[in-house]
């Protein structure tokens, strides 16, 4: 065990952290939004419009995130025509590369923990409001879409924690993520061991965090 | 019933145990698999190349039976090190950051390196000459440098990780340039077609071949690399401790190169006589 080398990489191995943490902030905000909108359109009873939402989450819940990332930046960039439209501006970058790839993987699984939740609403509530004289409008906004939120916290928990070890994937496409810099570290040092033990810790400190935060959410929007 | 299980699981250990020390007798050579012409694998996924073909003529020189292991690129030296093999013929050349880490046999093989680009390119018809060597130097050599570094000044350079490449672009004899590194030479390829790259440095091999693969219209500009950050030659990578192997390996070296094995198969994968 080389404890000087565990020591000298963990500065350069932090300031990659951050680098995973926009990377799975950024994607995590853009797929909760596509997430939402989603879980909407799977609630919709137009047949078109349910299927097409299905479809969706059916696709990039059953393909490997990997298979995702290449198709989007290896995939796409072979494609001629992309490359002389507005979209290559985009494209170009392995970083908007990643975060499509992330941000469309996380909304598919976010649109069925919101759906799920959505379903899982007591129709009393939703006739509570109706009898109190409350918009279909306004009780979807300030009643459905709060306590779909927190059904859903738990489950969301989850999804943030494994979108986080999603985000080594990151590395393939040339961006120096946490795990893109462990591996250049080690590709002067030749020491694996060392610098993934390193690397492993702070991607479990930064779980141990989200984990915590998800809790103190779900206390202080518990039910009871 | 239990019986039957305890002596299914035996068995099936004890004939591991058997596999494994008919193996033990054989040298395990790792290699990419990604690095035409060096070495790369065949629409049916065997491991085909001039390192493949070199590393059996060496095996029967040596008079042992060999076995070769496919091994990512950047996993290679630490795989050496962890025992998964027992030497690493990859088109990896003899550098003095590397020779930290493990031995190398004498060279077998040279290669230059260069850039290249898209055909259209500003950076063509750029004005160096034909070739540096960065271990002798010179005015010529600085000249060139200086060129180089103005025209990839702001340019997004791509190379694979952990290459001598690599160490030649971090060392600072081109200023500063957006680098970008990739897994395997492949996705270098793939992404200066598309345009994310706007020039590349490899072993000039790799862009010929990939350019006669693939069609694209992938052109060398620049002088051609040797020397200093670029290594001596392409060796056998061999665990520090295993001096054994070594002296075998180097053997067998020598009398491949005056049979002229060496000289043979290098023409037949690179088109010309890259040994050395």
């Amino acid at each position: 065990m080389d404890l000087e080398l565990m020591i000298n990489s963990l500065p350069k191995l932090l300031s990659a952290a951050v680098i995973t943490l926009k990377l799975l902030s950024v994607s995590l905000i853009i797929g909760l939004f596509i997430g939402l909108f989603f879980a909407i359109l799977r609630l919709n009873k137009n047949i078109f419009i349910n299927r097409f939402a299905y479809g969706y989450s059916y696709v990039f819940r059953g393909t490997p995130l990997l298979v995702q990332i290449f198709i989007i930046y290896f995939g796409l960039g072979q494609i001629e025509y992309l490359r002389s439209t507005v979209l290559w501006v985009i494209l170009k970058e392995p970083y908007w590369c990643a975060i499509i790839a992330f941000a469309l993987n996380t909304g598919a699984y976010t649109s069925e923990i919101l759906r799920s939740a959505f379903q899982t609403i007591k129709p009393g509530i939703i006739e509570a409001g109706k009898s109190l004289g409350i918009s279909n409008k306004v009780i979807f906004y300030k009643i459905q879409i709060p306590i779909a939120i927190r059904q859903s916290l738990p489950a969301y928990g989850n999804e943030i924690i494994l979108m986080m070890k999603g985000t080594s994937l990151a590395s393939t496409v040339t961006i120096m993520d946490l795990t893109g810099v462990a591996k250049y570290i080690i590709s002067t040092t030749f020491k694996p061991i060392e610098v993934f033990i390193v690397a492993g810790g702070i991607y479990l400190f930064m779980t141990f965090i989200i984990h915590n935060v998800i809790k103190f959410l779900e206390k202080k929007y518990s039910f009871n | 019933m239990m019986n039957i299980f305890k002596k299914t699981i035996f068995s099936v250990l004890f004939s591991l145990l058997i596999i494994g020390n008919v193996n033990a007798d054989k040298i395990k050579i790792g290699t990419e698999g990604a690095y035409p012409p060096w070495n790369s694998k065949d629409a049916s996924g065997k491991l085909i190349g001039f390192e493949v073909e070199l590393a059996y003529t060496l095996c029967r020189y040596i008079g042992q039976q060999c076995e070769i292991v496919e091994q990512d690129w950047d996993g290679m030296i630490p795989a050496l090190i962890m025992r998964k093999f027992d030497a690493i013929m990859a088109g990896m050349s003899i550098t003095a950051e590397r020779q930290k880490a493990i031995s190398f046999s004498q060279g077998y093989a040279d290669e230059v390196a260069s850039l290249a680009v898209m055909k259209g390119s500003d950076l063509e018809g750029m004005n160096t000459p034909e070739g540096i060597n960065l271990t002798l130097g010179g005015s010529g050599v600085k000249k060139t440098l200086k060129t180089l570094t103005g025209a990839l000044a702001g340019k997004t350079v791509c190379t694979q990780t952990a290459t001598i490449h690599q160490n030649f672009l971090e060392s600072g004899d081109v200023g500063k340039i957006n680098l970008r590194t990739y897994k395997t030479q492949d996705e270098v390829n793939l992404d200066l077609a598309s345009g994310r790259c706007d020039v590349a440095l490899a072993a000039a091999v790799a862009f010929t071949d990939y350019a006669e693969k693939s069609g694209k219209p992938v052109v060398l500009v620049g002088p051609t690399f040797s020397g200093g950050a670029f290594g001596n030659g392409v060796g056998v990578g061999i665990r520090k401790d295993d001096t054994e192997l070594l002296k075998a390996f180097n053997k067998a070296i020598e009398k491949a190169r005056k049979n002229g094995d060496i000289s043979r198969i290098a023409t037949k994968w690179f088109g010309f006589d890259a040994s050395m």
